[in-house]
């Protein structure tokens, strides 16, 4: 696979000069997820993938918050930031800003993006900083051992409410296309395939890519998504949007237009995913192309430097009222 | 015809501070010396008093005298006109000898209006000179202020000179060839007002009339009108019969060199842009707007030519993420803030602390808890700095003393950070954010150099002979770990907030390495003594019994009140600290070595609590939290009246 760097996420990125795979990409840290987690089948795809696309292993960052799916970077042999509860996608917004060389990744779950850290999450994307965010969406608090999470579906029987959530969950594609995020997603940890797909078309987009993955947590939340994944009802469930190519909803038709500048359309479809899973949209709601934050701030700075020239500190330091005493 | 009495203390601030009126012999009117004036220019937040008290003070700095300043404004942004929450004031004080307090209480009151009046008049002493534009006192206007008479006619006021002139009606009968609405015309009376002070005390005016030019550049009719009406203030002092003389305060003796006038906050920002060019590190700031830190982040946004990227956060956590995460890439990472937001950040100070990376964040304190007092000054986040987070989290506190000290203070919190891979906390207060002083510019060669060392290779040899990266790996004399930032090849690692080991820095749950790593993380910071000056304490005869001990803000009130008991014969000793923590190694020792030690603090005593439960010196602590900086007359009473009950 080739990766075309010049219009897209991967610019200025240096490229590796040798051939890596899985192994490079494998730190010497036991993976500690329950078995059967949802999270390795994602870590697994994304070993997979990184290799591919190329990118020297050094200049790769992964940054989390806190909760299962933030333990990620631990297990990836790239550098990584296991940072503090929902707080990732602000040190992201940094570090992405201060070193456009750095391919810089989100790992976050439903609690830590939506719940603690939603202000960091919308924040993220309306600026739409250069960055990749996976947001591991199991619909539960596994780490603290089950409390209903902000996309727990109402009526949830757990730890913290034993008799059924009154809370209204987020629904996250919707949210982040409310945020005028240029890049949303939605994939399934089960599907190698399309997570792999996606994982492509976000991580060479320019600017904040949003993909949520419906990840199982057998142990809190066994088979959330069962109906998805069941061979005989998902393909009457998932509703695969690809731009340009044709979808069909019941007797509603229409050509996928991922590119459009207007949300509106993507925001409606994002709405076919109600709590009885009907109708289930994956695939990429949304890919516009809209000016990041980092590249704008990058560029002042060398545009100031072009126009004036390096700043000298004794100039600075003397301004411009300055006087003698002999 | 009063000339003006500036009824200057009889309890000194300097040998020097002798009113010495001096016929000059000038033909019209009379010149009289004066050593120093505290000038207080108040009116309504739209009166634009702070504009006029800069421009006083620039061409005070640039005639050479040594100056302090002290403005002090509403937190609402324009309370309703003429009422007394929207006074906004700006008090000088300059002399020809070396001053360190804007100075108590004002020898002259600028007064725009009746509430600016009001506001102001009991911090005058009889005896003060009131310099009052009479336009306003009317009807609804001293009602809104609260008069229920014109204090001007009342007699309320007879013991001080009062000048009273229509400056409102002068201002706008200047102006009138320029056609300006009569609102506009009006606006300019805080530069007649500026032109006859400057007349009054023989001033440089051409500063302010380029600054003038500049700024008006575009609006050539308010220029013009802006113009004028400073002239013809100038004008109305030379020939009212209102003034008699007029003064002359001559330059005060200072070292040599270069200098300019600078705030606390200005002084900040240039620390930080110094730190960032002496170290490489290219500077990166990640604040959310908050009084009164939001400037040094106004500042530093104009700085882009020295590759300074401004991060405007969503929040405050969000402000000190961003820079911690710049700081990951190998920026010089720093956030700004103040009151409640220091309260926000503690979390991420934290991570800091597990992650071991520099990081400066700078609170620029203001009264509290909560919002409090959002314009005035406090220093009560000493404790919220020094244990302020969860667990066993020290981190490095530095504090500037003065406006101009505020670029020495950034530059060591700076160099403290990169060296020791560490947060470092910089208080910084209102006062010292707002006030100005000459500084005396630095050369800029001779500034510290911060050396990064970043790892570049790996850093531990394994059993089998393999190269690999400990990123806590630490070196032996300061106990920094290895830095390696992303993009060097083959340092690939990862870090976070859980506890790691020792060396390859692994998350570990291992009960002695917690304890090993609780214990290194202190000593890493208790080393920083190691790189320290000794506290260097002022004490002229060196046979004091009494030390004074403080930090920050305070200097300039302490200094001179110190000053003051030494002119009247009594022994004292001053020692300032610039670290808070670690302490600078011989504090025990120089605490030990007085009778007693008062620690004066705008805290309710934290400091002394500090110094209390580690040296087990029971200091006297005298504190005081009214969002204003300690009167050097308040002190004056208090270090006598214990060196008293020292003696009895
Ligand atoms: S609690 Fe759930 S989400 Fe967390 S590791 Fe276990 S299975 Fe995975």
């Amino acid at each position: 696979m080739t990766t075309d760097v010049t219009l897209s996420g991967l610019r200025d990125m240096p490229m590796s000069e040798v051939e890596t795979s899985r192994k490079d990409f494998t730190s010497d840290q036991e993976v500690r997820w329950c078995p059967g987690c949802g999270d390795y089948i994602i870590l697994n795809a994304v070993q997979g993938f990184l290799p591919a696309l190329g990118l020297k292993r050094e200049n790769i960052v992964f940054v989390s918050g806190i909760g299962c799916s933030s333990r990620f970077p631990y297990y990836l042999d790239t550098f990584g930031m296991h940072s503090i509860h929902g707080r990732a996608p602000a040190i992201a917004t940094g570090l992405a800003t201060a070193r456009p060389d750095l391919n810089v990744w989100v790992v976050t779950g439903d609690g830590d993006a939506l719940s603690i850290g939603g202000n960091h999450l919308i924040h993220a994307m309306r600026r739409n900083v250069n960055l990749t965010i996976l947001l591991f969406n199991n619909r539960i608090y596994g780490l603290t051992k089950g409390q209903y999470s902000p996309t727990s579906e109402p009526g949830k029987i757990t730890k913290s409410t034993p008799a059924g959530s009154v809370d209204y969950p987020f629904n996250p594609i919707s949210l982040a296309l409310g945020a005028e995020a240029s890049f949303v997603a939605r994939t399934l940890d089960s599907d190698r395939a399309h997570l792999t797909e996606v994982l492509q078309a976000a991580v060479t987009h320019r600017g904040t890519s949003l993909i949520e993955i419906y990840q199982n947590c057998p142990i809190f939340n066994d088979g959330a998504f069962d109906v998805l994944k069941d061979k005989d009802q998902a393909e009457g469930r998932l509703v695969r949007l690809r731009h340009g190519e044709k979808v069909q909803v019941g007797d509603r038709e229409w050509v996928h237009d991922a590119h459009n500048d207007n949300p509106s359309q993507a925001f409606e479809i994002s709405r076919l995913d109600d709590a009885t899973m009907a109708h289930v949209p994956i695939g990429i709601f949304r890919q516009v192309e809209r000016p990041t934050y980092d590249d704008q701030v990058r560029e002042q700075v060398a545009q100031a430097r072009a126009q004036s020239g390096e700043g000298e500190l004794a100039a600075l330091l003397s301004g411009r009222d300055s006087w003698s005493v002999a | 015809m009063w000339p003006i009495c500036h009824n200057l203390r009889r309890r000194l601030e300097s040998t020097e501070a002798i009113m010495r009126p001096q016929e000059m012999g000038s033909v019209a009117k009379q010149v009289q010396q004066l050593d120093q004036v505290v000038i207080r220019f108040a009116g309504d937040s739209g009166d634009g008093m702070q504009l006029t008290g800069d421009r006083f003070t620039q061409e005070t700095a640039s005639f050479g005298n040594d100056l302090s300043t002290l403005p002090n404004f509403p937190a609402e942004i324009r309370a309703p006109a003429g009422t007394l929450p929207g006074v906004s004031s700006f008090q000088l004080h300059f002399a020809d000898h070396d001053i360190l307090t804007p100075g108590d209480t004002p020898h002259v009151l600028v007064a725009m209006n009746p509430a600016a009046l009001r506001a102001n008049v009991a911090d005058l002493e009889a005896g003060a000179t009131i310099i009052v534009d009479t336009h306003d006192f009317t009807g609804r206007n001293l009602t809104r202020a609260g008069y229920a008479e014109n204090p001007l006619e009342d007699g309320s006021l007879d013991r001080f000179h009062v000048h009273a002139f229509d400056l409102t009606g002068l201002t706008v009968a200047s102006v009138k060839q320029f056609g300006l609405s009569r609102k506009d015309a009006a606006r300019a009376k805080n530069m007649f007002s500026l032109g006859m002070l400057s007349w009054l005390y023989g001033r440089p005016v051409d500063s302010t009339r380029s600054f003038l030019e500049q700024r008006f550049a575009n609006a050539p009719d308010i220029r013009d009108a802006n113009l004028a009406a400073f002239n013809a203030g100038w004008n109305f002092g030379e020939t009212t019969e209102g003034f008699a003389v007029s003064y002359q305060i001559k330059p005060a003796p200072m070292r040599s060199g270069r200098y300019r006038n600078i705030t606390g906050n200005l002084a900040l920002s240039y620390g930080l842009v110094a730190a960032s060019v002496r170290s490489g590190l290219p500077l990166f700031l990640g604040a959310y707007p908050i009084t009164p830190a939001s400037d040094i982040l106004h500042e530093l946004s104009k700085h882009k030519r020295f590759g300074v990227v401004t991060f405007q956060a969503e929040d405050e956590i969000a402000g000190i993420g961003a820079a911690l995460g710049a700081s990951y890439g190998g920026s010089l990472g720093v956030t700004t803030t103040s009151g409640p937001g220091i309260s926000l950040k503690s979390e991420t100070v934290g991570l800091a602390v597990s992650l071991e990376l520099p990081l400066v964040v700078v609170d620029v304190q203001r009264g509290g808890p909560s919002t409090g007092l959002p314009t005035k000054t406090e220093q009560a986040d000493l404790l919220q700095a020094m244990f302020g987070r969860n667990g066993e989290a020290p981190v490095a506190i530095v504090a500037p003393q003065s406006p101009g000290d505020c670029f020495d203070a950034a530059l060591e919190a700076a160099r403290i950070a990169v060296t020791y891979r560490t947060p470092v906390l910089l208080l910084s207060d209102g006062y010292l954010a707002n006030g100005s002083e000459p500084w005396l510019l630095p050369d800029v060669e001779t500034l510290a150099t911060i050396e990064p060392n970043f790892a570049d290779k790996p850093n531990h040899e394994t059993e089998t002979g393999d190269h690999s990266f400990w990123p806590y790996q630490r070196d032996p004399q300061t106990l920094a770990r290895a830095w390696a930032i992303p993009g060097t090849p083959g340092l690939e690692h990862r870090i976070g907030g859980l506890e790691k080991a020792d060396g390859h820095g692994n998350i570990s749950y291992e009960p002695a390495n917690h304890d090993l790593m609780v214990r290194t993380r202190q000593a890493k910071i208790d080393r920083i003594a190691d790189t320290i000056p000794a506290l260097e304490v002022d004490d002229p005869h060196g046979d004091a019994a009494m030390l004074i001990l403080g930090w920050g803000s305070t200097y300039g009130p302490i200094g001179s009140a110190c000053r003051r008991l030494r002119q009247q014969g009594m022994q004292v000793a001053q020692a300032h600290l610039r670290h808070l923590n670690p302490f600078p190694s011989n504090l025990g020792e120089v605490l030990r070595a007085y009778d007693t030690v008062v620690v004066p603090e705008m805290n309710l005593g934290q400091l002394s609590l500090l110094v209390r439960a580690k040296y087990l010196v029971d200091v006297v602590s005298y504190n005081q939290v009214r969002g204003q900086p300690f009167s050097a007359s308040e002190l004056e009473d208090v270090f006598t009246t214990t060196l008293k009950e020292m003696h009895s």
